[in-house]
């Protein structure tokens, strides 16, 4: 599903990586513990986040998530949005809580991460 | 919990040049410097991928040493981290000041944490930090002391990719 596609849905903002929004995204997981998504983090999955620290920025560059979903109208600072700008990850707010953000990607076919192989 | 010497611990995976560094990176981590957490690992990621190391092998390095500094963030006093690039594969030496593990058996268990909620409701006390620490490094070496400090030893391997 391209990036693109996920914003539609999810009504979502893009607060960086405009360039990123034809990326293909296979996959997401939602945590707010940083350790639990390097265990199962891949590279082209989605991942939503009720964070909105910079460790969020951290954990995606190293384990190389292109795309960070941030729920519940959680906006980062600026700082936060720069650190992704700079290592090209996208990032999208939604004003939808956990629940429903992950069930709108789902529904439209989004797998979880669990189903793929770690690439 | 096994401990190996320098030598040993290479010469278990038939590594024969243990001792042939070319080259080496040292980082300094501070305690609680939440903002800055990370930024060693960071660097280390823009060094791997200077080098053009394999994007699979950088991952595994990197989301390691990204725990393992988060860990000395969180709950050392603060210390240091070494990068040493040898001829087939990179290890990561960390070594803190304290306050040390009391129960190293325990500390290693999968969920195990004694992280706060204020670190908690920060992203990180889910107690998986050593889970993936091993299971992205090829050996893993723990040494600690209470009122002395931490030492983890990592190695790992190039592989085909
Ligand atoms: N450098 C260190 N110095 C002192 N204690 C440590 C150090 N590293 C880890 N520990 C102890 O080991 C425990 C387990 O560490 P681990 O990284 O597995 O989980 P965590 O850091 O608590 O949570 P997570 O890594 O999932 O965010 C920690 O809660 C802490 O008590
Ligand atoms: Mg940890």
């Amino acid at each position: 599903m391209k990036t693109r596609e996920i914003c539609k849905l999810l009504n979502a903002k893009v607060l960086a990586g405009e360039h990123l929004l034809d990326n293909d995204i296979e996959s997401a997981f939602g945590s707010d513990l940083m350790s639990d998504v390097l265990t199962f983090a891949n590279g082209r999955m989605a991942l939503l986040t009720g964070l909105n620290n910079p460790q969020v920025i951290r954990t995606a560059e190293m384990s190389d998530i292109p795309l960070i979903i941030f729920v519940r109208g959680r906006t980062p600072s600026e700082e936060v949005v720069k650190m992704a700008s700079e290592r090209d990850i996208c990032i999208l707010a939604t004003e939808f809580i956990m629940y429903e953000a992950c069930g709108t990607l789902y529904k439209a076919g989004l797998l979880p991460c669990t189903r793929l192989s770690n690439v | 919990m096994a401990l190996y010497t320098r030598q040993a611990f290479f010469h278990a995976l038939d590594f024969q040049m243990y001792d042939k560094i070319f080259a080496e990176y040292i980082f300094t981590i501070s305690h609680g410097n939440f903002e800055m957490a990370g930024s060693a690992s960071s660097s280390i990621k823009k060094i791997l991928k200077h080098m053009e190391m394999g994007k699979a092998f950088i991952r595994r390095v990197c989301i390691a040493c990204y725990e393992v500094e988060m860990n000395m963030v969180i709950h050392s006093i603060g210390g240091k981290i070494r990068l040493e690039i040898l001829p087939n594969g990179v290890t990561i030496i960390a070594e803190d000041f304290g306050p040390g593990i009391p129960d190293i058996e325990k500390a290693l268990k999968d969920g195990f944490s004694t992280a706060s909620k204020e670190i908690i409701s920060k992203g990180f006390g889910a107690g998986r930090g050593f889970s993936n620490i091993k299971l992205n490094s090829d050996r893993f070496n723990i040494n600690s002391q209470v009122g002395k400090g931490t030492r983890l030893e990592l190695l790992f391997i190039f592989r085909k990719e």
